[in-house]
């Protein structure tokens, strides 16, 4: 056989395969929600607010709660030593509306 | 077959050190037979060769090509003559291809690869049928006694097998004209005499040749039907 | 036009014979290229797949949940804090929610332990995750011992073991109820952990944000568009090990594409010297050198591509384990579903394919076009 036919035929295979991966994943959002369902139903019964990732710390385990001083929550410099700490960062704090208006003085 | 008219080939023209390396050659090589062109190393000679096999083009002066295979450039033939001084690249290629068979002194083989792809080279970039092309280049490799070594890397033949295989690589496209460059400088005298042997099949199947060398064999060969011999980028005995 | 085909597959002929004459350096130079994209897609894949999950499910998260901070730390919420909000208009409903997190001794992992109002949960029992399940080695029927704050040890019977299904997000839930969760925890009774919120008007609730932190200074709300948008920012390529990870990436690609765009060897400008001198044109050489490149980046960034698929959907990105576990003793195990970006995967194409098969022409244009009469002259 020619070097240049096993060469197309390969890339072709690989091209198929590829092809395939695109139909596969297309097709596999319909038993992706179906398994979603009972995380759904978890998720609204008690008000879930993270996903299980990591079981390190408080802060890792519910990012969206954590703040930004609940990594330095020991001493103001004590740093971040957990390794997911490096894959997720913890919401901007404080939230825009969330910021304490100064209290207005009162006329005397 | 190629008629030149006052070639010249000047280096470097226009910067501080040109030099002229071929000087108003006027010469007629004559269809089906052989042309030897002699003289020392400088003359010349193999600036010339370039020249007449479209490598090149002249500084001054024009080549004409006669007796060229039928269809070659109908578009700028006049009959079956060509000018070739000043056509494009791409046109010098495919009368290059078609019209000349290059055997070079140092054989120019590409390294690493089988003999027989080798020999298909030349006809790659022609789209010509792959399976038409293997069969005749296994045919020009038979009749050259190469049978055995088809598949085996260039790297691993002698000095007399290497040539044999420029030659079949030479021949692959059929071409009318035979140009060798200095083609016994390696060889020993029974391969010399080989080699003037199987020059003289292609002249009688028609074919015209064109050979540099200042070795005695060739130039004092009986084959040899035409000497120029050149000094210094002129001609200086022959017609 | 059958010439230009053949044209073609003859060249590409010979430049698969140029790239076996060095087969063990370009076989070595296919997998190192394929091993780069394999890491890439792979990140690509996994890190779009956990999005997605997050996307979908936080969807269904409250629409609101509000903490009390005290000296910048969480502290629990008075119920009369939460009356306070539940008047604030705009406000559905409020939910009270006891949870903590328990630490085991016994196998070192940390628990989210949860109150739940569900009816069907029975007294003294709990609901558990899966990888509490594992981690325990405990199965339905069975009983666990937790301690509480009060000293003394605490039985439950293991009534259900929730879905493996739902592990990414439930793995480490205990569920009681919210009486147990006091007695475990010491929980006074009159405060709560925190209040899950829902507002009657999605819209509204930056302004009920605003009138809760108002009234309660030390008060903070957290929109589910902001847990939403923490779960965007997971895995961003700013982090530290991915920036490690891609910009090893980035450097590989970019020194394949030097090593080659570095211009030719002697041996390489005499083999084009060679070529042009039997026939070959400039556009011909030009065509191999493309060949060269392409076959090996097409091949490389296919197979890298298909095996990172395999990886992150058939083997649960099992490669990624280990970083992604970090300390962690209780791991969720979950089945990732395929989200393929198509942008993310041309990005990755034109970072792979192009810059090198582009890098193989760069040096050539010039060597290509070198006079045919060079070659006499060896």
């Amino acid at each position: 056989m020619r070097k240049s036919t096993l060469c197309l035929s390969l890339i072709g295979v690989q091209s198929v395969l590829f092809l395939g991966m695109l139909i596969h994943a297309k097709a596999q959002e319909g038993p992706a929600a179906r398994q979603r369902q009972s995380s759904a139903a978890l998720v609204r019964s008690l008000g879930l607010t993270d996903l299980c990732l990591f079981t390190e710390a408080r802060y890792t385990r519910h990012p969206a709660m954590a703040d930004r001083h609940a990594a330095f929550q020991d001493h103001p410099m004590g740093l971040d030593h957990f390794p997911s700490g490096s894959l997720i960062a913890p919401p901007t704090f404080p939230s825009p509306h969330a910021r304490p208006r100064p209290a207005v003085p009162q006329h005397p | 077959m190629i008629e030149l008219v006052d070639v010249v080939k000047t280096f470097q023209a226009g910067l501080a050190t040109p030099f002229t390396a071929v000087d108003g050659v006027n010469l007629n090589v004559p269809r089906g037979k052989v042309t030897v062109l002699k003289g020392p190393s400088g003359s010349g000679k193999t600036t010339l060769l370039t020249l007449i096999g479209c490598m090149a083009r002249p500084t001054s002066g024009r080549i004409h090509l006669h007796g060229l295979p039928a269809g070659t450039l109908p578009q700028l033939a006049k009959g079956d003559s060509l000018e070739i001084t000043s056509l494009p690249e791409r046109f010098l290629t495919a009368i290059r291809r078609r019209t000349f068979g290059f055997i070079f002194q140092q054989f120019n083989l590409v390294r690493g690869i089988s003999v027989l792809e080798n020999v298909l080279l030349p006809t790659y970039p022609t789209g010509e049928d792959h399976g038409d092309a293997e069969a005749r280049a296994i045919e020009r490799l038979e009749s050259l006694g190469l049978a055995r070594h088809l598949h085996a890397s260039v790297d691993r033949l002698s000095g007399g097998e290497a040539q044999r295989v420029a030659i079949a690589r030479a021949l692959i496209n059929d071409p009318t004209v035979i140009v060798a460059d200095e083609p016994t400088a390696h060889l020993d005298s029974k391969l010399s005499e080989d080699f003037m042997m199987l020059m003289g099949q292609f002249k009688a199947a028609g074919k015209t040749l064109l050979i540099t060398s200042h070795d005695p064999i060739v130039y004092s060969s009986p084959l040899a039907d035409l000497v120029v011999e050149m000094r210094d980028g002129r001609i200086v005995a022959g017609p | 036009m059958r010439a230009p085909v053949q044209r073609y597959r003859n060249i590409l002929d010979f430049a698969l014979s140029s790239l076996l004459r060095r087969k063990g350096r370009n076989l070595a130079l296919i997998c190192v290229y394929t091993l780069v994209v394999f890491v890439i897609a792979s990140l690509i894949f996994f890190v779009q797949s956990l999005k997605r999950e997050a996307r979908e499910l936080l969807v269904q998260a409250p629409d609101m949940v509000v903490q009390r901070m005290v000296a910048g730390r969480h502290d629990p919420m008075p119920a009369a804090q939460a009356e306070a909000i539940r008047a604030i208009r705009g406000v559905e409903e409020v939910h009270s929610r006891v949870w903590g997190y328990y630490y085991d001794p016994v196998f070192g992992g940390n628990l989210t332990v949860m109150g739940s109002d569900d009816p069907t949960l029975a007294a003294d029992a709990v609901w558990i995750g899966q990888g509490v399940a594992r981690n325990m080695r405990v199965k339905e029927g069975d009983l666990i011992s937790l301690r509480g704050y009060g000293g003394l040890p605490m039985l439950f019977a293991v009534q259900k073991i929730l879905a493996e299904e739902s592990e990414l997000v439930s793995s480490d839930l205990v569920l009681m109820s919210p009486k147990d969760v006091r007695s475990l925890f010491n929980f006074p009774e009159g405060l709560a952990t925190d209040l899950a919120i829902t507002a009657g008007n999605p819209r509204e609730l930056p302004t009920i944000a605003a009138k809760i932190v108002e009234q309660f200074p030390d008060a903070r709300p957290i929109l589910k568009s902001e847990i939403l948008r923490t779960y965007e920012a997971i895995f961003d390529w700013r982090g530290g090990l991915m920036v490690v990870v891609l910009g090893s990436a980035v450097l590989a690609f970019i020194i394949f594409a030097w090593d080659k765009a570095t211009g030719l060897s002697a041996e390489e400008r005499k083999e084009i010297g060679i070529l042009k001198s039997i026939g070959w044109e400039s556009s011909d050489v030009l065509l191999l050198k493309f060949w060269e490149g392409s076959v090996v980046s097409l091949t490389a960034f296919l197979s890298g591509v298909l095996l990172a698929y395999v990886h992150v959907f058939f083997f649960s990105a099992s490669l990624f384990e280990h970083a992604l576990k970090g300390w962690s003793v209780l791991f969720p195990r979950y089945r990732l579903m395929p989200a393929l970006d198509g942008y993310q995967l041309t990005v990755l194409f034109f970072l792979t394919v192009l810059p090198y098969t582009a890098a193989t022409l760069v040096p050539i244009w010039r060597a290509a076009t070198v006079d045919p009469d060079a070659a006499m002259r060896s």
